[in-house]
């Protein structure tokens, strides 16, 4: 039960992961987009995750009700805008794939620098 | 308890779905996936109490980002070639950056723990001060608005940056006139499917409803201009798609899309540049109105309606920036 | 509440106002007009500061009236002012200068587009700059680079397509690898404020998340920061750039991510994690020799005069980390110093490229034959910033290679390596301008194009070559009389290692 307490990091830790080696490692850019969205969702996980109380609720103030715990609306608000500045690169990526798919005529890296060098 | 278990379940099958994400080859197949992998994360985060967050996430995330991939796919390629063999170099130094962090975990406060310094500091004045000096029950809604306004107001602008971005890129090669302003007559939707058009007939004034009522409920409950804004651009990309893209243009031409990014982002930095002329700092509300409290009110209501317009703006632009392209 | 107490708020919030308005200027050349005016205020804005700053004021700035670290806090000091100085001024000389390159480059209907996002990249290094508050750096940096990206991609040339996808992932990379630092270490201390987090971090018992937390921060913004080998995304990004924006991001882009860099460091992880100087040091001085040496020498045989110019920034980068890694004043000083002379050098460099590059047919070396003897005044003001860059007495880039060769010396043996690689890395600078101005002296004149559509007078036009020639004069003015950004940089270095445990 004490480990189950870091579960949600040691996921943030592996999504992480997987989302860097598809950025990195992928040729194709489209999937080095999809990578970059999964890494950066990862950090939107790591933290929400600081912001749960144990027997807390959602930061919304009931009146009359006293001693409820509340969770941190902190990381809440920075992820809000975190989630936002996501959908933003994303956005400007595939713009410029696409474009890049009419100057070359393909999305894979190699072939792009092939075309390139020959050129 | 049963909150753990179902969180772990749901947070391996993130793990399982991220890991499908990068395998498979097939780009379509990729991009669903990642909408149920925005899916997923958004319910973890209502299960750790972040409902704003949660809602955010699945209307930008699993709705607007889905279908901007959709719109590139379409314009680019649907399958990935074959990536060579031997990436072990990089799998090996990001197995080890990730064991790295899996280590420093054993320090941090573990999940729930009511003693974690993130408790201790800054969030409990927030959660005390928030009733006295906004009076508003949507603890989120004011740090958001009010507490951090400027780092809103600077994420107001990595949407417009985004949207003159799209705009700005997909211009070029094929002039504004032709490729970006007419929109092929001949796409229809899917006007002639009839299960499609009732049904979505039906749920896209419903859509735009629940958008306007999470814009001006963002106070009280979940909710507020970021996830308005997407939920109202979601309604009218479904019009996009049912009745075709032409319609949707008339309906909502660029040009007032573009006065709504425009509009919004102005009508935030105006309500900042009123607090600066009326006497208090930059983003300050409460000298807007006599009582401090009832200016907090007001600046938050209109900088939300700021964000909601603005992001529905943008969205909605870049949607069309990248649909009404013709693929060559 | 006085004008002067409300200008760190308005040295953001005019370019920021601004940018949605230029959208709306379709009628030609107004677009740049109010582009330029918002970008000149912010300029005097920034003087205004520098000068307050120079006689003994900070600049601190509650947004929306909350104290810190419940609000957002802006807090301008020494160093704050240098990198406010360095944004303002070369945003405004090359939109002055390089109007009628940026016709050529950028075609009518598209201008508001591109300058109201030049508009954001100034708006967002700004605010980086005039921060007090770790998220609300993250949220600025990604202003300015997605700002970045888009006038990046206005470049004419195909190739700056995959240019600035690169450098959207990289930079992507960063900024989220310094987010995650700043979360490790909310996770710690519950507080985003820099002073605040230095202040709690004393309690914190259990320091290895800090570690981690340093870790990412520095990895990330020395990705940002184009800190060698870590610095991939820039040659390709500046040398398809628009020129005009060549210029501004050369001058100032990285050196912002270098200013976060040092701030953090010193402000929050110096006072509180034990022997973290010698960490510092030994992770950052390697790189800086390294990069100091691989780069000048990858410049030494670029074909091209943009990639070039570029891989001597990555070289300058290392010259400007070699003075922070000795953490001393001298050391720091020299370093902040450096970012200052080599803005102006490299600005200017890329100012004269700009002016080159509307008469010559391309920007390769064998292309550029015989450019000295048609465009003399461009190509004389091109040679003294180049003097400047390599750091020949009497030009700015002296002082502060001077000043970093006394920093180096007090440090024994390490300290003669450092000076011998410093000269070393000179002498390439030397070879490399050398060969820039071989080809264009005494190459062979390229043929004249057949369309023979030149026009008799091949200088660089007239208000690109005065603004050229003002800054090539900037950098034998503080080559001779540099006490004004010594003396910033000296109150830069001592604000920083004041924090040192």
């Amino acid at each position: 039960m004490e480990l189950l307490g870091y579960f949600n990091y040691w996921v943030f830790a592996i999504v992480f992961a997987i989302g860097l080696y598809a950025v990195i490692a992928k040729l194709n850019l489209i999937k080095k987009l999809l990578g970059l969205a999964i890494f950066q969702s990862a950090v939107f996980l790591m933290y929400i995750t600081m912001d749960k109380v144990e027997g807390g609720t959602a930061p919304i103030i009931q009146k009359g009700i006293e001693g409820q715990l509340y969770s941190n609306p902190l990381p809440q608000v920075l992820i809000l805008t975190a989630i936002v500045v996501g959908v933003s690169m994303t956005a400007m990526g595939l713009a410029i794939v696409v474009r890049i798919k009419e100057a070359y005529g393909t999305i894979e890296e190699d072939e792009i620098l092939d075309s390139d060098h020959t050129a | 308890m049963i909150e753990v278990v179902f969180g772990v379940f749901l947070l391996t099958l993130l793990v399982i779905t991220a890991v499908a994400v990068v395998r498979t080859e097939n780009l379509f197949v990729a991009v669903m996936l990642m909408s149920i992998f925005s899916l997923l994360m958004a319910a973890n985060f209502f299960i750790l109490d972040a409902a704003d967050v949660a809602l955010t996430e699945a209307a930008i995330g699993a709705g607007i980002t889905t279908v901007i991939f959709l719109g590139a796919l379409a314009l680019t390629a649907q399958r990935e070639k074959r990536s060579p063999n031997g990436r072990f170099a990089t799998l090996g130094v990001i197995s080890v950056l990730a064991a790295l962090m899996i280590w420093a975990t054993f320090d941090k406060p573990r999940l729930g723990d009511p003693d974690a310094p993130v408790h201790q500091h800054v969030a409990p004045w927030y959660l005390e001060q928030t009733p006295e000096l906004m009076g508003i029950p949507n603890v989120v809604t004011a740090v958001l608005g009010s507490f951090r306004g400027y780092d809103t107001l600077g994420e107001v602008f990595v949407v417009f940056a985004a949207c003159i971005g799209v705009l700005f890129v997909l211009s070029a090669g094929q002039g504004l006139d032709r490729g970006l302003f007419a929109p092929d007559p001949e796409s229809e939707g899917l006007r002639h499917h009839l299960i499609p058009k009732v049904v979505g007939r039906l749920l896209v004034p419903f859509i735009v409803l629940f958008g306007l009522y999470v814009q001006f409920h963002g106070e009280y409950g979940p909710g507020g201009g970021f996830q308005a804004g997407a939920i109202i651009a979601t309604g009218v990309i479904l019009y996009a798609l049912l009745e075709g893209e032409a319609s949707a243009l008339n309906a909502l031409p660029r040009s007032v899309l573009l006065g709504m990014v425009v509009g919004g982002a102005l009508l935030y930095t105006g309500v900042g540049v009123a607090g600066m002329l009326l006497g208090g700092n930059f983003l300050d509300y409460s000298v807007l109105m006599s009582d401090p409290v009832i200016g907090q009110q007001v600046g938050i209501v209109l900088i939300e309606a700021g964000v909601g317009i603005t992001v529905c703006g943008s969205l909605l632009s870049i949607f069309h920036a990248f649909a009404a392209r013709e693929a060559r | 509440m006085s004008l002067s107490a409300q200008l760190p708020a308005l040295q953001i919030v005019v370019p920021l106002l601004t940018a949605p308005l230029v959208v709306l200027l379709k009628p030609r050349g107004t677009a740049w007009a109010a582009t330029t005016a918002a970008s000149a205020m912010a300029f005097a804005i920034a003087l205004a500061i520098a000068a307050g700053v120079l006689s003994g004021e900070t600049y601190n700035y509650a947004m929306g009236s909350w104290p810190a670290p419940y609000g957002i806090a802006l807090g301008i000091d020494a160093f704050g002012s240098l990198i406010l100085l360095l944004v303002t001024g070369a945003s405004t000389l090359a939109l002055l200068g390089c109007r009628r390159s940026l016709d050529a480059d950028i075609e009518q209907q598209r201008q508001p587009l591109f300058y109201a996002a030049w508009l954001l990249a100034l708006a967002g290094l700004s605010g980086i700059a005039a921060s007090a508050d770790a998220f609300n750096i993250f949220v600025f940096m990604e202003i300015s680079s997605l700002a970045g990206y888009i006038i990046v991609a206005g470049g004419p040339d195909r190739r700056a397509l995959p240019a600035v996808f690169k450098y959207l992932i990289m930079g992507t990379i960063g900024a989220t690898f310094y987010l995650i630092g700043v979360g490790l270490i909310y996770m710690m201390t519950g507080t985003l404020n820099l002073a605040d987090m230095e202040a709690r971090l004393g309690d914190v018992t259990n320091l290895d998340p800090v570690l981690v937390a340093a870790g990412f921060i520095t990895i990330g913004l020395a990705l940002k920061a184009a800190i060698f080998p870590l610095h991939v995304w820039l040659p390709n990004a500046y040398t398809y750039a628009p020129h005009a924006v060549t210029a501004f991001l050369a001058a100032c882009g990285t050196k912002v991510a270098l200013y976060v860099l040092l701030r953090f460091d010193f402000f929050v992880f110096q006072g509180n994690l034990a022997e973290h100087d010698i960490q510092f040091s030994l992770f950052l001085l390697p790189l800086a020799l390294l990069g100091i040496l691989i780069a000048s020498s990858v410049a030494l045989f670029e074909t091209n005069l943009k990639r070039l110019l570029a891989f001597s920034s990555v070289a300058q980068v290392g010259y400007i980390m070699l003075g922070a890694s000795l953490v001393t004043v001298t050391g720091l000083t020299a370093g902040i110093l450096h970012m200052f002379n080599h803005a102006l050098a490299k600005g200017g460099l890329f100012l004269a490229v700009a002016g080159l590059a509307l008469a010559a047919r391309g920007l390769e070396l064998r292309q550029l034959g015989g450019i000295a003897r048609q465009m003399p005044w461009t190509f004389g003001a091109f040679v003294i910033a180049a003097l400047s860059l390599i750091g020949i007495p009497g030009t700015a880039g002296f002082v502060s290679k001077w000043y970093l060769i006394q920093a180096t010396l007090d440090h024994g043996a390490l300290g003669i390596v450092a000076v011998l690689v410093i000269i070393a890395g000179s002498l390439l600078a030397v070879a490399y301008v050398w060969r820039i101005v071989e080809a264009a002296s005494f190459g062979e004149a390229a043929a004249q194009p057949d369309t023979g559509a030149i026009s008799p007078s091949r200088e660089a036009p007239t208000v690109l070559l005065a603004i050229t020639w003002l800054v090539a004069l900037l950098n034998v003015y503080f080559g001779v009389r540099p006490e004004a950004p010594v003396e910033l940089s000296r109150m830069a270095a001592e604000i920083l290692l004041a924090h040192l445990l």
